[in-house]
């Protein structure tokens, strides 16, 4: 499915209004991000048709499933969709197999579905299958929750934070298999969280919701670094760039990523050669110099031009910069940039003094 | 021992619950539901009306009953009007005061019990393609078991124990309206103790049992007294 999500919600509870107007890629993982009470769960809902939008006009793979001006709403079991809730939400009367025949019973068997065994196996449960919900850990719940979701074949897999409930252990136990459904399906996933840890780990696109409305929206480099979103000015702020292994420096204890831009010398990684990473640069670990610096201790060094530049903000200034085709950011003195003389579309050194991989 | 007349009575007695019972599952099920989902402004008014034979004397009822359902009264003419006479005095008219009158132990555990189980499965059930009507014998009705299961006991157990309503609407008509409390009282009235024992000893034995069931092997909270 390559066709855009098209999804426009009015929703007036009186002390929260949702007004949404977002067309999002038919694939890869958007994440919706927000604090709580940016609208960010509402929006999801209205998606699933579990909150009727009294305004709305939503498209999915190129299926209208409402217009509120044609009076036109379809009722969520109606919709070609999966559902992952926060609280696995699992059936307390079914074994963990009747959870995951629930649905599977409902729907016409279509040619070329994903098979059930695939989905168990990818999830790793399937030595659960006999058990009851109750005696499940929470991380067990959760993936049990996914497999349920994806054994319907849905047209969009919708996840509302469904690693919040989890401690971080338990978190650490089920983002590899999201990383790995990622690569595995074929289908847009939208994902409502309000963890950088997971955008930064997750999305492909991201949308940033506040207070009922989207902020910002774009793929994921490019939204993470704009610079009229607050999350560029935070002190953790970071870009993540999408790499691919090329070679190991054995003697160094290095390896060396390709990204569309240039190469990147990471400390050594446990991977093969050709495996796509993400790598995640935080603004506090980049530095500009105006000049290819010729002796230094940075092995990163890289080309970039300016793109945006924000004022004196209490002695710091936020520096959007373009290498090749990503974005990345720089938190530099308000001095420097004054001294340095920096301004958009001047072409510079930056040097990146760390990075980490997420994957 | 018991004579023939008192076995009458207690399968009358038994025939009457049983009848009574399933009208009341049939009926109080989408009553409950609706009043566990509504946000209807008639709730309370609703809500008040089905627990009204908790707090009124069976009299009270059963004289509302005579006189509705009398040749005089507005069901009572329809009932006439449609054919079927008159219901007082009759095994109908029994049937219809019991369900009036036990209609609260049956559709306040359902209530609670549907309450009680909320949105969520309701919600994944819809994700999961099942429509509102599939979700209800799915999902709700599993998961609302134990109240279904106390819902039948008390609506059962509180139609053999009634007296009040059907000595108002039924009267005494032996093999029709003359059930086991009524034959009871016939017995004291006549000074016949002896009877009166073995009668009264059996529905005793009889209401204890299945209470300790209840309460035992189903482990249900003993939710009466929250009703009252």
């Amino acid at each position: 499915m390559t066709q855009p999500i098209i999804a426009c919600f009015k929703l007036d509870y009186g002390n929260f209004i949702l007004n949404i107007d977002l067309q999002l890629p038919g694939t890869g993982i958007t994440v919706l991000f927000g604090h709580s009470g940016s609208g960010k769960t509402t929006l999801l809902r209205c998606i699933a048709g579990l909150q009727h939008a009294q305004q709305g006009f939503l498209e999915i793979n190129g299926k209208v499933w409402q217009d509120s001006e044609l009076n036109l709403f379809l009722p969520t079991h109606k919709r070609p969709l999966g559902y992952v809730f926060q609280e696995a939400n699992l059936f307390p009367h079914l074994t963990v197999a009747g959870n995951l025949q629930f649905g599977l019973k409902r729907i016409a068997k279509k040619p070329g579905t994903i098979d059930l065994q695939h989905i168990l196996e990818l999830l790793g449960i399937e030595n659960l299958l006999k058990r009851m919900p109750d005696r499940l850990s929470g991380g067990e719940r959760q993936r049990v929750a996914i497999a349920r979701a994806l054994a319907l074949n849905p047209e969009i897999l919708l996840m509302d934070e469904p690693l919040a409930s989890l401690d971080f252990k338990r978190k650490q136990e089920i983002l590899p298999f999201l990383s790995r459904l990622h690569q595995a399906l074929n289908i847009p996933v939208l994902y409502v969280t309000h963890s950088q840890q997971e955008v930064a780990q997750l999305a492909d696109t991201l949308v940033i919701l506040e207070g009922g409305k989207a902020l910002a929206s774009g793929p994921l480099s490019e939204t993470l670094s704009r610079l009229d979103v607050p999350l560029a000015q935070n002190w953790d702020a970071s870009t993540v760039w999408p790499v691919s292994l090329i070679e190991h420096e054995t003697d160094y204890h290095l390896t060396r990523v390709a990204f569309d831009g240039g190469i990147l010398s990471l400390p050594m990684i446990d991977a093969a050669i050709g495996t796509l990473l993400r790598v995640q640069i935080y603004a506090r670990d980049v530095s500009i110099a105006l000049e290819a610096p010729t002796a230094t201790s940075i092995l990163n060094v890289l080309p970039a031009t300016i793109t945006g530049l924000t004022d004196d903000r209490g002695g710091q200034s936020v520096v959007r910069l373009k290498v090749g085709t990503q974005s990345l950011l720089a938190h530099i003195t308000h001095k420097s940039a004054v001294l340095l003389n920096l301004n958009l579309g001047l072409v510079v050194y930056v040097q990146i003094k760390g990075t980490s991989i997420l994957n | 021992m018991l004579a023939t007349a008192d076995l009458d009575a207690l399968f009358l007695t038994f025939k009457v619950a049983s009848i009574s019972t399933i009208l009341m599952l049939l009926l109080g099920t989408p009553l409950a539901w609706w009043l566990a989902r509504t946000t209807c402004t008639w709730k309370g008014f609703i809500n008040a009306i089905v627990a009204l034979p908790l707090v009124l004397p069976p009299t009270v009822l059963g004289f509302y009953l005579l006189v509705f359902m009398g040749p005089v009264g507005l069901i009572g003419e329809l009932t006439t009007w449609v054919g079927l006479g008159t219901l007082p005095f009759t095994f109908a008219g029994l049937v219809v005061a019991s369900v009036l009158y036990s209609m609260p132990f049956v559709v306040q555990p359902l209530q609670a019990a549907f309450t009680s189980i909320g949105e969520h499965p309701l919600e994944a059930a819809a994700t999961l393609r099942a429509s509102p009507l599939d979700t209800f014998f799915s999902v709700v009705i599993p998961l609302a078991k134990p109240g279904f299961l106390t819902a039948t006991i008390l609506g059962f157990t509180h139609t053999v124990g009634e007296f009040g309503v059907v000595l108002m609407i039924g009267g005494n008509i032996p093999d029709k309206t003359r059930v086991v409390s009524v034959q009871i009282y016939n017995h004291v009235e006549a000074l016949e103790y002896n009877e009166a024992h073995w009668l009264a000893g059996c529905l005793l034995l009889f209401s204890f049992t299945v209470l300790l069931i209840l309460y035992t092997v189903l482990k249900t909270q003993p939710n009466v007294q929250q009703l009252k």
